[in-house]
């Protein structure tokens, strides 16, 4: 009798799917994340280097906040982060995975700075300046469309497919300064002559202010346009959409010529607004930490700014770790890591709740 | 309960596996460096309140990065500076990034603010017009002695001496390869894997040849370019494909451990750059050159303090302590190395040896009289001085950045796409 009572077991807990919430339970968790995240790095650190926790968050504060240079610089990183979110955002949201934007972005790029290298000084600057414009943007939409018309006519892996992408484009990056840079140093010399124009004299207000402008742009868009529901439909069930009516290969076209021009004009931003010069890492990564901004924020564009605003803190913050206390950028890696593993790891918590059985001791 | 004792237990005999694996040869291990680097004694006392800002392209991974990071502890302990007196930005692209960390430097009270790849260069110059009271010095550029900037200069080493006396390393194993019949005489190939198709490469890979050819004259040598400065996978696949096209000696000018790794792989001698990679390679580690920056870092801060100009162009050689080699690791290179080197060392320091020599090689044929190199940097890259002087390529002498871009007889560029 004892044996077989013992077969029976019951595990402590299970996992059951959460009712409807009130709002501020998903603010309040999320905050308990983030705090517990800093607790956790905070030992981590002080374990590893030696250094006073507090004070290592102090100087990451100091290193995003600590001047008028460094919040504007902080603006400009955010600027662009966030502009390559918004533009991966719809094409996610239709549940096509663009792992494409770097590639799109400094495909956009290259156009603006062949406009400025082979036009700079021989058109009228205006005119220079919208033929930039639609060069990157035109760039940007060749790029993510090519991926989108394999997937609507042949249903090829657009994953595979923009990410190669990528290194096409990096690569004609590398082609584009063996031809211009005849040194052979692979460095071509910034034209800020030809650059965007600088608003009151603040050499990142106009991205921002940019940016800004498609941030509210694509909410609107992917909120409350015919387009935008169309996206959502798809990327819910394409079936439903085609019972519904929806050209899905139309949708699919339409979507990433919006998400390559955002990119295109991120592009821009970069190399006509910001370095006036290019290399093969002018993006740095971005294409794809964009991914996770966009998924953190769940997609929607006013939190990005949040989620956006996260990475780069924990990016400039653990540089100027750095700086300050020789803490490798290893160990700033791993802070980034623990904080982002909390964040993401709460949205387990958001969806589920773990009940306790409570009638595990009357079974034993 | 029982599946992690498992693991740990498979854990435990993996260890214990890999712990066993060591052999128990006797190894000579490394000789003592031939050409080590100087102590810094410095003769001046620095302020208290004096800083200095270094901007680095990479962060400690990159073997190019270590070596200047290496450098910046070096000068802090022998000028006893504090912590906060020394302030390092890693991980700094080539772009307006580097202009935004440099004007930070500045607000945080720098002196003088060092930068260490070539694509700072441009940003380094914003950065100087707009603050005219900091010193701005700049590893591997070109543009200071035509820009014209009381408070921007450049900084380079005679390092061309440095891989010539790396190449007599390499040109004996090619010998002692040849002597136990490993190899024929003409069969006497080495690999090079390049960055760029850019004269501090060239000027790089031509002194190493020479070097080993002046010890074996039959070597010949086959140049992969990477396109990158920096690229583990290119650089470690450039290896293997040179490793492949029977190269029997391998070096590099690009800053990952691809090239090292491939070779400890397949077990073929390494001639490495920018420090030793002994540690990860024992079985193929020749040695390696270096350019050690305290030098630079000693005279730039010994300027400032006693209110002297830095120099336009600075270029250290092996009398400042700029140029130094590793040891030799005396379980792969061959026997008598280590004197063979040290008479080399004295030979240039005596200046009876010159390494570009213009009767130690040719160009298709012929022997090199006259030159014009591209010394001042114009948007055209047009030619303009003359560096064939008694009977020598005058390198580093017209500018402190290397400009020796002849291509001469015995190098094979297997592909110049970059």
């Amino acid at each position: 009798m004892e044996k077989s009572d013992k077969k029976i077991r019951t595990p402590l807990f299970h996992i059951a799917k959460r009712e409807a919430m009130p709002w501020y339970f998903g603010v309040i968790v999320r905050a308990v994340a983030v705090v517990a995240a800093l607790i956790v790095a905070g030992v981590l650190v002080a374990v590893l280097t030696g250094k006073n926790p507090i004070q290592v968050y102090a100087t990451m504060f100091d290193g995003v906040f600590g001047h008028s240079d460094r919040i504007w610089n902080m603006g400009q990183k955010v600027a662009i982060l966030l502009g390559i979110s918004l533009a991966v955002t719809p094409a996610f949201k239709m549940k096509f995975w663009n792992c494409g934007a770097e590639g799109q972005v400094i495909i956009g790029g290259l156009a603006t700075i062949c406009v400025m290298v082979f036009l700079g000084g021989k058109i009228p600057t205006p005119l220079l300046l919208v033929i930039m414009l639609v060069a990157s943007v035109l760039a940007g939409v060749i790029w993510a469309v090519i991926p989108a018309v394999f997937k609507a006519l042949f249903n090829t892996n657009e994953t595979l497919f923009t990410l190669m992408m990528n290194y096409v484009a990096i690569h004609l990056v590398a082609y584009f300064l063996k031809l211009v840079a005849k040194d052979g140093s692979g460095v071509l010399s910034p034209l800020p002559q030809y650059g965007l124009p600088v608003i009151a004299d603040k050499a990142f207000l106009l991205n921002i202010l940019i940016v800004a402008a498609v941030t509210v742009a694509i909410y609107i868009y992917l909120k409350s346009s015919k387009q935008g529901y169309e996206i959502s439909v798809v990327g819910e069930s394409e079936n439903t959409a085609k019972y519904i009516g929806i050209n899905v290969k139309k949708v699919i076209i339409r979507t990433l010529v919006v998400s390559g021009a955002i990119c295109g004009l991120m592009g821009l931003l970069i190399v006509g607004g910001t370095d006036h010069t290019i290399n093969t890492a002018v993006v740095g990564g971005r294409g794809f930490t964009a991914i996770m901004v966009s998924w953190l924020a769940k997609f929607n564009p006013l939190v990005m700014v949040l989620t956006s605003f996260l990475i780069v803190f924990l990016e400039v913050g653990s540089d100027q770790l750095n700086t300050m206390f020789g803490i490798s950028s290893s160990i700033a890696d791993i802070l980034t890591g623990i904080i982002l593993f909390f964040i993401i790891g709460c949205e387990f918590f958001l969806r589920y709740k773990i009940v306790p059985n409570k009638n595990r001791k009357e079974n034993a | 309960m029982k599946k992690i004792l498992a693991i740990l237990l498979a854990a435990v005999m993996l260890f214990g596996l890999t712990a066993c694996g060591g052999t128990e040869d006797v190894t000579l291990g490394m000789s003592d460096s031939p050409l080590a680097a100087p102590t810094i004694t410095p003769d001046y006392e620095v302020p208290e309140d004096f800083k200095v800002g270094f901007i680095c392209l990479h962060d400690e991974k990159s073997t190019y990065d270590k070596n200047f990071l290496n450098a910046v502890d070096t000068i802090k302990k022998a000028l006893k500076l504090k912590d906060e007196q020394v302030l390092t930005k890693i991980n700094v692209p080539e772009t307006n990034d580097c202009y935004e960390a440099a004007k930070d430097l500045v607000t945080q009270g720098c002196d003088i603010i060092f930068a260490n790849s070539f694509g700072h260069e441009d940003f380094m110059i914003k950065a100087a017009r707009e603050f005219t009271d900091v010193q701005f010095c700049h590893a591997t550029g070109t543009k200071a002695h035509t820009e014209g900037l009381a408070n921007y200069h450049n900084a380079f080493a005679s390092i061309y001496e440095g891989r010539y006396l790396a190449g007599v390393v390499a040109g004996l194993k090619l010998n002692e390869m040849i002597e136990e019949k490993k190899i024929t005489a003409s069969e006497a190939k080495i690999g090079y894997v390049g960055a760029f198709t850019y004269a501090e490469v060239i000027s790089g890979y031509t002194s190493f040849y020479l070097g080993a050819k002046s010890v074996c004259p039959s070597a010949t040598m086959s140049v992969q370019f990477t396109g990158s400065w920096y690229d583990p996978t290119a650089e470690k696949s450039a290896a293997e494909a040179l490793i492949a096209d029977k190269c029997v000696l391998i070096s590099q000018h690009a800053d990952s451990m691809g090239a090292p790794s491939a070779c400890e792989n397949a077990g073929v001698p390494n001639v490495s750059y920018n420090g030793s990679t002994y540690e990860s390679c024992p079985e193929t580690f020749l040695v390696s050159s270096a350019i050690n920056w305290a030098p630079y870092y000693n005279y730039m801060i010994r300027c400032v303090v006693k209110g002297e100009a830095i120099a336009a162009d600075w270029c250290g050689g092996i009398e400042e302590g700029s140029v130094v080699l590793s040891g030799i690791n005396q379980d792969a290179a061959a026997e008598g190395t280590v004197d063979a080197i040290k008479k080399a060392i004295a030979d240039l320091k005596a200046g009876t040896v010159k390494v570009f020599d213009t009767k130690n090689f040719a160009v298709k044929g012929a022997a090199l009289t006259t030159y014009t190199a591209d010394v001042d940097t114009d948007a055209a890259f047009t030619p303009d001085t003359e560096a064939i002087k008694d009977g020598a390529f005058e390198e580093s002498v017209h500018r402190s950045a290397p400009y020796f871009d002849v291509r001469i007889d015995g190098i094979t560029l297997v592909n110049e796409k970059f």
